[in-house]
């Protein structure tokens, strides 16, 4: 393939997808504004709800990974716990209900229903996981 | 005139989210108008990476062929495509909404449906975004985190296969 032909191709790529991502940001906007004030209400301290409200919570707010650090991070300090903040930075990144459309028509339904149900559950396990870790590593 | 059926999916959803965005303006004006500063705030720090991935898109469609591709990430791939896609996911910075079409692309030349799924599993060990992640939460913890989402990447993508094949 020539120069022209590849940048032709790449360009079409993105250009099929712009209105979506258009959309897609619109709504994470959205949902950022409804949810970011709320965060530490949700966060009560249980070590069995906590991380699935987080997991809730990061899928909800679907956006750049390095945002949810600093939610998280500025959560930690709030004192919300780990366990929760952790669940909530893995399903951010990797469970997207706002993307879900986009994921479908270009992934599948099929397998974009599969992965991020498997993705939001793996975020809690790995919030467990990690806590249970760090405790044993004595941090 | 232009009919509702003749209007793209993608399209559709824009309007359907713009309808939003007016419907709840009505009630809250300043909602919308902050959602809508928060949108474009992104949109602005993703214009570089838009650009990065338009480069890549163009490299993958220049250099790649469809049999190297399937080579390292099809189906027929073995070990080599799992650790492939680890690092790909790793390397690889982008939002979905970028790297969705993107895979797609690779999907359709030949790209493996649980390798796609430790590839977008891997966006969480982002190494310019790591030391954020060192910044709020120490070394120790962003070695854990990274450890468990690189051995749940691949765990993740054996149950892709597992449930897409059992569908089928």
């Amino acid at each position: 393939m020539n120069n022209e032909e590849a940048l032709k191709k790449s360009l079409n790529t993105l250009k099929s997808s712009f209105p979506i991502m258009v959309g897609v940001l619109l709504l994470v906007g959205l949902a950022n504004q409804i949810f970011s004030n709320r965060y530490a209400e949700i966060f009560n301290g249980n070590l069995l709800l906590d991380p699935l409200k987080g997991a809730l919570a990061g899928s909800i707010s679907f956006g750049i990974p390095v945002t949810s650090f600093i939610v998280g991070g500025e959560l930690l300090s709030a004192g919300v716990s780990l366990i929760a903040i952790t669940a909530f930075i893995l399903a951010w990144s990797t469970v997207g209900i706002a993307m879900l459309p986009l994921e479908m028509v270009t992934l599948g339904k099929k397998f974009s229903i599969i992965r991020n149900s498997i993705c939001f559950v793996f975020s809690i396990i790995i919030a467990i996981l990690t806590v249970w870790t760090l405790n044993l590593l004595n941090l | 005139m232009i009919k509702i059926k003749e209007i793209k999916k993608g399209t559709k959803f824009l309007l359907l989210v713009i309808l939003l965005y007016l419907i709840l303006g009505l009630g809250d004006f300043d909602l919308i108008k902050n959602g809508f500063l928060y949108t474009l705030n992104i949109f602005l720090k993703i214009v570089p990476i838009l650009f990065l991935l338009i480069l890549i898109n163009f490299l993958i469609n220049k250099y790649f062929k469809p049999k190297s591709i399937v080579k390292y990430l099809g189906k027929e791939s073995g070990l080599k495509g799992w650790i492939f896609a680890i690092f790909s996911g790793i390397l690889i910075s982008g939002p979905p909404y970028i790297l969705f079409p993107l895979l797609k692309d690779l999907k359709r030349k030949g790209m493996s449906q649980p390798l796609i799924a430790v590839f977008l599993y891997n966006r969480n060990v982002k190494i310019p975004f790591l030391p954020v992640m060192v910044y709020y939460f120490g070394l120790t913890y962003t070695i854990v985190v990274s450890f468990y989402v690189i051995i749940f990447s691949v765990l993740n993508g054996l149950l892709i296969n597992f449930f897409i094949r059992k569908k089928s």
